[in-house]
């Protein structure tokens, strides 16, 4: 199966880790040609955040008809640290492309735009993903009400922060280079949870790791992809995703 | 520069030079090097205040505007306000006892209900404690009662909120309303702040100022405190 057309943003002032590319799929570069009227009326655009890029790849690969009228582009996933960009960042993008396209969806929650995103959405007759982040749409609102009710001092991580945990969160956070600063982030927080998106005992493993690095009880929490249902409604049938998140062992989406 | 340029002792600069070294060593998180500078200072009989106002709150202004230009990131402000931290630490008993009242009167300052949160608020403290504020510090999630009680206690001349997190800031919306019931906001300027925040949010909250960085903040305070002393 062939994604027709996944690109991933990379910034010449942002680190190598901001490059993506899928193994076999990758078409770097503007693939967005303009489209004709009669494409245009069918094509959806998902712009995501590249922290979902594993994620929104598969559920395009997998689906045929997904893959046939969705383009998939994903923003540099570093911007998970540098909030107060991504609304300008979707801004630019849609600029560009968001005409090209019948419906835009934009794969973040608020994700500390403080309802930044939401007015360039507005902008754009485009729609985002419900919740305030990715943790709170990929556990569903109330079972995150629930984590942050019975301990306010949880820390998340996702399956792509646990893959990329040192690049994003150690060095994010410039512990690689002052780690003296761990207790001056982390002295309020008591347990970090793994939302799991798939059932993968290495990143179990490493999940673990990362909250010994961090002093943090562990914990674990299988979720799933319910969150990510928008990106194919109503393309797919709800009964596809049980086959989407067994197929991600096979997934080879690498930094370059 | 050559290596051998760069070695020097602290000792052996002018006071104007030394001031200057302490802010650089400042920008660069050096703690010893800021404690040392300012051990220095005090022997040289330079008042407390001064070597906080021309030293350590000078460096920071430097810090905070860098940091909103983007130059440095929040990595790097925390090493900053680690060597103010050093700084402050000599000078903090010396200014309790200083037989001079400098003081701009008291400042509460906390982390709002369901935020955990304090790498913002605690650098806004020290640069209101370098600005002359006595700074209450409620630390993080804090329901309403806390600032209510904190200022039937302390009386202060302003109140701050801080929140990090997009769920948690409207609760500064509660506590303001909460004061309206009240009828206290005549007494103590209200004062927001937090990454997510901005101007429009705290005039549609109803605060009475919005302090887009630590040391913005600590001028702001600083500025309506003095006005309310002239008054």
């Amino acid at each position: 199966m062939q994604i027709k057309s996944v690109t991933f943003t990379s910034r010449p002032d942002l680190s190598a880790a901001n490059k993506f590319s899928t193994a076999g799929n990758a078409q770097q570069g503007n693939v967005h040609q303009c489209k004709s009227q009669e494409e245009k009326s069918q094509k959806k655009l998902v712009l995501g955040c590249g922290a979902l890029v594993y994620e929104l790849v598969e559920l395009i690969k997998h689906n045929p008809l997904v893959n046939q009228v969705v383009d998939l582009h994903c923003l540099p996933a570093t911007l998970h640290n540098t909030p107060q960009l991504i609304a300008g960042e979707v801004d630019k993008f849609l600029s560009e492309k968001g005409a090209d396209y019948a419906e835009v969806l934009v794969a973040y929650g608020d994700c500390g735009t403080a309802g930044a995103l939401d007015t360039v959405l507005a902008k754009h007759q485009a729609t985002r993903l419900p919740g305030a982040h990715c943790y709170e749409f990929f556990a569903g609102s109330q079972q995150y009400d629930d984590f942050m009710e019975a301990e306010l001092g949880s820390f998340f991580l996702t399956d792509f922060l646990v893959k990329f945990f040192d690049r994003l969160v150690i060095e994010g956070l410039g512990l690689d280079r002052y780690p003296e600063l761990k207790d001056v982030y982390f002295k309020h927080y008591t347990q970090l949870i793994y939302i799991a998106q798939t059932n993968d005992a290495d990143l179990q493993e490493k999940a673990k790791q990362c909250a010994q690095k961090l002093g943090l009880e562990y914990r674990y929490r299988f979720v799933g992809l319910d969150g990510l249902r928008p990106v194919t409604k109503p393309i797919m049938q709800p009964s596809a995703f049980s086959n989407i998140e067994s197929a991600f062992s096979n997934i080879e989406v690498n930094y370059v | 520069m050559s290596e051998q340029d760069d070695d020097f002792e602290l000792s052996d600069l002018d006071d104007k030079e030394l001031v200057e070294q302490i802010q650089d060593d400042l920008y660069d998180g050096l703690n010893d090097e800021v404690f040392e500078g300012v051990e220095i200072l005090l022997a040289r009989n330079w008042d407390a205040n001064d070597i906080l106002g021309d030293a350590l709150v000078g460096g920071m202004k430097v810090v905070g505007e860098d940091f909103r230009d983007g130059i440095l990131f929040v990595p790097e402000v925390l090493k900053c306000a680690g060597a103010m931290k050093q700084g402050m630490g000599l000078l903090r008993p010396i200014l309790a006892n200083s037989a001079i009242d400098l003081s701009l009167g008291k400042f509460v300052i906390g982390t709002v209900k369901g935020d955990i949160h304090d790498i913002g608020k605690n650098l806004v403290g020290m640069m209101l404690e370098g600005a002359g504020f006595e700074v209450i510090d409620l630390g993080i999630n804090n329901p309403v009662e806390n600032y209510l009680n904190a200022i039937d206690e302390h009386k202060p001349v302003v109140m701050g909120m801080s929140a990090l997190l997009t769920t948690t800031m409207p609760y500064m919306g509660v506590v303001l309303e909460e004061l309206d019931k009240r009828g206290m906001r005549k007494d103590f300027h209200v004062m927001v702040g937090g990454a997510p925040l901005n101007q429009e949010f705290a005039d549609a909250i109803g605060a009475d100022a919005y302090g887009r960085d630590a040391a913005r903040s600590a001028e702001m305070a600083s500025s309506h405190a003095r006005s309310v002393k002239a008054c």
